[in-house]
């Protein structure tokens, strides 16, 4: 019982203390963004390697979802009927929920993976070390416009996901199953709201974006530098990313759709 | 212990320093002088400290007690600023060469000058180039790191070091892993860096001939000690034990061979154990 208590109070300690580290570092990382805009071209090239390159991920798995929504979508919907309704159906899943949650975790597992194996490896090979020894902060430097990047694309990719993935369920619902296409898109047009399904779904995507970054970016900055501890960091990092995205789904969702 | 007094005209000046890891205690109130203009080696056996001593020397470790003073600055107390601005002036040459892997090598001497200079590229072109000749790899500019062998990139580490024209290097280990050749190509820049560009240079390393070579005045470490001081000729007739096995490298002595363990036949008739 004893011991049980000592590892629990061990395992508390350390938890906190690294939470403590991950806030200070997230502190300093937002006090480099603005050196970051100072500089956009370093930024630049983050958004092409963070963002650009998880275009082809994002568009395919977007296009299955969508399909596979529309095909799903139409089973239900035509034993009432009602499979004129299949643009809302698949907008408002892919808007509300899927867009942001699934390009999030596929953001965690293609971007911020490779986030963290970077900047552990930059650790290990004293990349870092050697850049403060040259007096340039490493924080600025490296990890602020990862980070930003890593904001800035993440409601964009998951916008490109929604509208893929709307198209994936068009094609399947009017393309194979004979749903009528005018309905299809004015259905959708008419019972999306801009304000509840739209902007909802940024937020969340902004959020989720905010916290993989830095999961990504902390793992990696605090990974042991060894190849062990970096492989750790990454599986840290889209172990816990996938975690946060989805428990802060829930909150988020109770928060925004909690009134309807 | 061979003992001429420690150099007088300081740039970097080590004062009852003492350091840990977890329990482990790795310096002990130790002091250190190094001269201005000369070349000051820090030598023992792996596991003694000797690159925590440089990060230490940096600032990018924190001492429990004791003050390193650099050219006046007390490293420890400064302001992140104002260590910044130290940092410029101090070049340090990491064991791993510690190479951007992103950039080429013409991209790599220029960071630091990129960084913290407005200088136009075509400048920034001449000073690269002139370092790059400097250590002898003007062209090898286009190459990536991981197209370099271990020697070469440690030169163009070299040459970014130097890049902002500091008044002192620090080298961590510089001779490790490097062929015959690459070792004394090494042994001649840094002797030729330190002479012409008048720089002071800490050198850490367990290279015993080859830093004896180009030392001003070599201190030994052991188990968070000095355990010897002196020039090279005075640390090679010192009547140390610990100084001795190292320089002469016996496997045993002073330090000795076997990790600390119980008695061995006990050990062997112990059973019941898994380890």
């Amino acid at each position: 019982m004893t011991e049980f208590l000592q590892q629990l109070g061990k395992n508390t300690h350390t938890s906190f203390t690294k939470l403590g580290r991950a806030s200070f570092f997230l502190l300093q990382t937002l006090s480099g963004i603005l050196s970051v805009l100072a500089r956009p071209r370093l930024l630049l090239n983050q958004l092409y390697s963070v963002g650009v390159l998880s275009f082809l991920i994002i568009t395919i798995s977007g296009l299955f979802v969508g399909m596979v929504l529309g095909l799903q979508g139409y089973y239900i919907l035509s034993d009432f009927g009602a499979e004129e309704t299949l643009g809302v159906m698949v907008a408002a899943s892919l808007v509300r929920e899927l867009g942001p949650v699934v390009s999030a975790l596929l953001f965690a597992g293609r971007a911020g993976s490779a986030l963290t194996a970077e900047i552990g490896l930059m650790k290990a090979t004293e990349q870092l070390s050697g850049m403060e020894m040259m007096a340039v902060d490493p924080i600025k430097r490296i990890i602020s416009p990862r980070f930003l990047a890593g904001l800035l694309s993440m409601p964009l990719l998951a916008a490109l996901f929604s509208a893929i993935g709307i198209i994936g369920g068009q094609l399947v619902g009017s393309g194979l199953l004979g749903v009528d296409e005018g309905a299809y898109w004015s259905q959708m047009q008419s019972n999306l709201d801009f304000k509840d399904d739209i902007i909802n779904g940024v937020i969340k995507s902004i959020v989720f974006g905010f916290v993989t970054s830095w999961i990504a970016l902390f793992e990696g900055y605090d990974a042991i530098p060894t190849s062990e501890g970096v492989s750790r960091a990454t599986t840290r990092t889209v172990v816990n990313s996938a975690f946060t995205i989805l428990g802060l789904d829930f909150i988020l969702t109770a928060l925004m759709f909690g009134d309807n | 212990m061979a003992n001429s007094a420690p150099p007088k005209n300081s740039l970097v000046s080590v004062q009852n320093l003492s350091f840990s890891r977890g329990k482990k205690k790795i310096f002990d109130d130790i002091s250190l002088e190094f001269e201005r203009g000369k070349i000051t080696a820090i030598m023992g056996p792996s596991g003694t400290g000797k690159t925590t001593l440089l990060k230490l020397i940096g600032g990018q470790l924190f001492p429990e007690q004791g003050t390193v003073i650099v050219d006046g600055n007390n490293v420890h107390r400064l302001r992140r600023a104002e260590l910044y601005d130290l940092r410029k002036r101090m070049g340090m040459l990491f064991q791993s060469g510690a190479l951007l892997t992103d950039m080429n090598v013409f991209d790599n001497v220029a960071f630091p000058l990129r960084e913290h200079t407005h200088l136009p590229e075509s400048m920034i072109r001449t000073l690269v180039l002139m370092k790059l000749q400097a250590v002898g790899l003007r062209g090898a500019r286009q190459l990536m790191p991981n197209e370099l062998s271990g020697g070469m990139a440690r030169r163009i580490a070299l040459a970014r070091a130097i890049a902002l024209d500091p008044m002192m290097i620090m080298y961590d280990e510089p001779f490790t892993g490097q062929d015959p050749i690459s070792k004394g190509a090494l042994v001649q820049l840094i002797q030729s860096l330190n002479n012409i560009l008048g720089l002071t240079s800490i050198i850490v390393s367990h290279d015993v001939q080859e830093t004896a070579a180009i030392a001003d005045y070599i201190y030994v470490l052991s188990e968070g000690k000095i355990v010897g001081q002196g020039t090279p000729k005075e640390i090679e007739q010192s009547p140390s034990e610990w100084v001795q096995q190292f320089m002469n490298g016996a496997p045993d002595g002073p330090v000795h061979f076997h990790y600390p363990a119980k008695d061995y036949v006990d050990d062997l008739l112990s059973t019941g154990k898994r380890y």
